[in-house]
């Protein structure tokens, strides 16, 4: 197997390079990060993160022959060699392929990802309906590995303004919550040009989401609930 | 002298899995100022993996009672847990689940719209009759809802995180109370000293210290490293749960959920063996029954696949709709890890290391125990354990699925409770002397300085092969003093290991050859403990001592390093109801 990889370490390099590296082994139903950790073994400055090895945790998102993914669930069968790896697009680089996500999770905060309710809590569960519940899938699973915002060229160009959409799945989460009483001020949060209208549908996002979640559609939803709301 | 910087605040809890976080919420809930330091960002915590759900007897879908629930924990800990932890556990288990649920946790529903419960193995009604109902469940994503919950709770409540901050050791006062905790900020390689009046250990498990393990490769057992650095015990260590379905190969979680449902395991005849093994429960006995029940078909020549090494979980049989709204989790990992569908195909699944039933010795409000000389317990000031890396103990010597989450929940909100009232009502101060900070730096300059020697990777590789052949499902003496000479070899060439990459900036080498210390540190703690207890129990299962010996065993080992193992009497008074006696146990 081989493999090109994006190599920063920030204490001796002026500039990144792409290093090669060859691997002498079956790819089998070896995953991608199984492979990387054969490499690390062998070459233990080599740096990702990495964490769960099930594609839950949403540690080790990069960029692989130029499509985001978690190494942890890419089989080394499904890739064509050199497996070119870069960090992924976007964000600042700390070292190799781990990149500084505090823009993305500041983002992420920005949307409010908690359930506002102010009524006295009840003594037992607050009742939701298996309907209303229903709403929520496709919107809680998301791990935050950050794929599909760094896929995303609005987020690229204003990731600082434009929520990107991890932060607008998340906001689209607590408004459609039949617990959550905070719609206006949620809606309202969102009211300026770039939060949430910098998303042209280009849906990059859809396609490399490992968790196989529709941002997109939510933020389709959150738009016709403003204009709604505005009309 | 290295620069360190430093912090201070009221508490500082390490590690932000479901304890940690909820410990964390409690105290920033209340007005205190905490902070949590994590290596990996919060949601990246090994919680975010478990699946099936949260056990309590809310009594949505059955008649259910937190006293038959008790009694089942009991019973499922084989005796060896503490009556009055796990009385205090099912007594709130209720109560912390309609929180979680306040906080915004998205439960899947019953058609009335309360929360959804599953059966869940070694759950029964009134003291061992039918099958209970009890665990409350997200699809199967329980722990990733939960972890996220209390995340965002946090974010909410305004507590400060230290996200990829490594925790190095404990620091000590100048009257030996724990007064905070030395860490590197992973990004920068910078020292931070965390001062803090309280130190809430949150750490999670230690399954890497087995070749096959559903564990994360982050469960490295870093507070019991740093608690016994600290000259303080762990407990209980011999006890490992062996999960019934983890993927063949992959090591990857199958929820018991699956079993709850109503999936179950075959051997290569097509039998439904359990129902030879538990006639009553089958397929819903307690993990340990099953996971060796399992062993022994395949060690019989029962298995499947060409090798024979593994059974079949079959669940088609559920049909694609509840496969797809209650599995979901399960179906993509079943196609990811074992290319089968289980709408379709059943999955292979082995009895893999899952979860540690030992740790750092607790009371039930989470203050860690030490022994006094006369082998009593002593509060360790300061100090408090929650969650997996702690030993309370209510899961004794085999913990039920879905206790997990709860004890996270329900330990990380009594010790926030407890450094609560602690810091309201006494005049707490950690005095500290010039060189509380030395063992900690002299660990790290050891790496730093370094020069030659073996890889820190062959080391690990070596250790959990050992501990996988030598200390698993099946134990015998003479198999696991050999493991102990191998692990204690193994201890002294890692003195002498070398740390090639002795960069500043995200030097992940550094923070594994840290984690592989504290591995190695419960690695021995855990044989030495397995070949110490002669007899059979819960998870421990010994081939040569294949009988339960109440008379002698009814005791928790405590082990410090460097010292002969102890012992500490487990707790048969519960709180406030008649205890439950050792009785045979059958399901």
């Amino acid at each position: 197997m081989r493999f090109s990889i994006y190599r920063y370490d920030p204490e001796q390099d002026q500039a990144p390079r792409m290093q090669d590296y060859h691997l002498d082994v079956e790819a089998g139903d070896m995953m991608l990060l199984d492979a990387l950790m054969l490499l690390k073994a062998e070459d233990e400055s080599l740096t990702f993160r990495r964490s769960c090895r099930e594609g839950v945790c949403g540690s080790d998102g990069m960029n692989i022959n130029g499509v985001n993914g978690l190494a942890c669930v890419t089989p080394m069968s499904s890739l064509r060699e050199p497996v070119v790896l870069r960090p992924l697009p976007g964000l600042p680089v700390i070292r190799d392929l781990v990149v500084d996500m505090s823009q993305f999770y500041k983002q992420y905060e920005k949307a409010r990802p908690y359930l506002i309710n102010e009524t006295p809590a009840p003594r037992t569960e607050r009742l939701q309906s298996p309907e209303d519940r229903e709403k929520l899938d496709g919107l809680y699973e998301c791990i935050l590995c950050g794929c599909c915002s760094t896929s995303c060229p609005s987020f690229w160009w204003n990731p600082d303004k434009f929520m990107g959409p991890a932060a607008l799945l998340q906001a689209y989460r607590f408004i459609v919550d039949s617990r959550d009483q905070a719609t206006e001020e949620r809606l309202a949060d969102l009211q300026d040009a770039y939060s949430v209208f910098r998303c042209h549908g280009i849906m990059n996002c859809v396609a490399v989401c490992p968790k196989g979640l529709n941002p997109t559609q939510a933020i389709a939803q959150i738009k016709t609930l403003m204009l709604r709301k505005s009309a | 002298m290295t620069a360190v910087v430093e912090h201070d605040f009221d508490a500082v809890i390490i590690g932000a899995g479901g304890a940690g976080l909820r410990a964390g919420l409690q105290m920033a809930q209340a007005g205190l100022r905490p902070a949590v330091v994590s290596k990996v960002f919060p949601t990246r915590s090994h919680t975010v993996s478990a699946q099936g759900g949260i056990t309590a007897a809310l009594g949505n879908v059955s008649e259910d009672n937190w006293h038959w629930h008790m009694f089942d924990t009991v019973k499922g800990s084989d005796y060896l847990g503490d009556q009055d932890a796990i009385e205090y556990m099912c007594r709130h288990a209720a109560d912390v689940v309609y929180e979680l649920e306040h906080y915004g946790l998205p439960f899947s529903r019953l058609d009335n719209g309360k929360i959804y419960q599953r059966p869940f193995g070694g759950q029964s009604r009134d003291f061992g009759g039918e099958q209970a109902t009890r665990t409350c469940a997200a699809a199967d994503r329980t722990g990733h809802a939960l972890l996220h919950t209390l995340y965002q709770r946090n974010l909410m409540a305004g507590t400060t995180f230290f996200t990829e901050f490594l925790a190095v050791d404990l620091v000590k006062d100048r009257n030996g109370a724990i007064a905070g905790v030395l860490a590197i900020e992973i990004e920068t390689g910078d020292l931070h000293f965390i001062k803090s009046r309280a130190t809430v250990l949150a750490t999670g498990g230690a399954g890497r210290i087995f070749a096959s393990t559903t564990n994360a490769l982050i469960n490295t057992g870093d507070g019991l490293g740093m608690a016994l650095r600290a000259g303080l015990p762990v407990q209980d260590m011999e006890m490992w749960q062996f999960h019934p379905t983890g993927i063949a190969g992959a090591g990857v979680l199958v929820t018991e959920g699956v079993r709850g449902e109503g999936g179950y395991l075959l051997n290569k005849d097509g039998e439904r063996f359990m129902e030879r093994y538990a006639p009553n429960a089958k397929d819903l006995a307690s993990r340990d029954v099953v996971a060796r029940a399992m062993a022994v078909e395949i060690r019989e020549g029962r298995g499947c696949g060409p090798a024979g090494d593994h059974v079949l979980l079959k669940l088609d049989h559920l049909g694609a709709d509840v496969i797809k709204s209650r599995l979901p989790g399960i179906r993509e990992l079943a196609i990811t890890f074992a290319h089968a569908d289980p709408i379709e195909k059943p999955i292979p699944v082995v009895p893999t290391a899952h979860y540690m039933m030992g740790g750092v010795p607790t009371n039930v409000h989470g203050q860690v125990l030490s022994q006094d000389a006369e082998g009593g317990d002593r509060v360790v000031d300061g100090l408090y354990a929650v969650g997996e890396c702690a030993c309370v103990s209510v899961h004794g010597a085999n913990r039920l699925g879905g206790n997990s989450l709860l004890d996270l929940v329900v330990f990380g909100r009594a010790a926030g409770q407890h450094v609560t009232h602690m810091l309201a009502t006494e005049h707490v101060e950690r005095p500290l002397g010039e060189d509380a900070l030395d063992p900690a730096l002299d660990r790290l300059e050891r790496w730093n300085l370094s020069s030659g020697g073996e890889r820190v990777e062959d080391i690990r590789n070596e250790m959990r092969r050992t501990m996988q052949n030598d200390c698993s499902v099946f134990r015998t003496e003479e198999v696991m003093q050999e493991g102990i000479q191998k692990i204690e070899a193994l201890q002294e060439r890692l003195r002498h290991a070398h740390l090639r990459d002795k960069s500043k900036a995200y030097n992940t080498a550094r923070v594994e050859a840290l984690e592989l210390e504290n591995l190695m540190a419960v690695a021995h703690a855990s044989i030495v403990s397995a070949e110490a207890r002669k007899e059979s129990r819960g998870a421990h299962s010994r081939v040569d001592y294949p009988e339960r010996d109440d008379e002698n065993w009814i005791r928790h080992t405590v082990y410090f390093a460097g010292q002969p193992l102890r012992y500490r009497s487990v707790n048969m008074k519960p709180l406030t109801v008649e205890p439950f006696p050792p009785k045979k146990r059958t399901y």
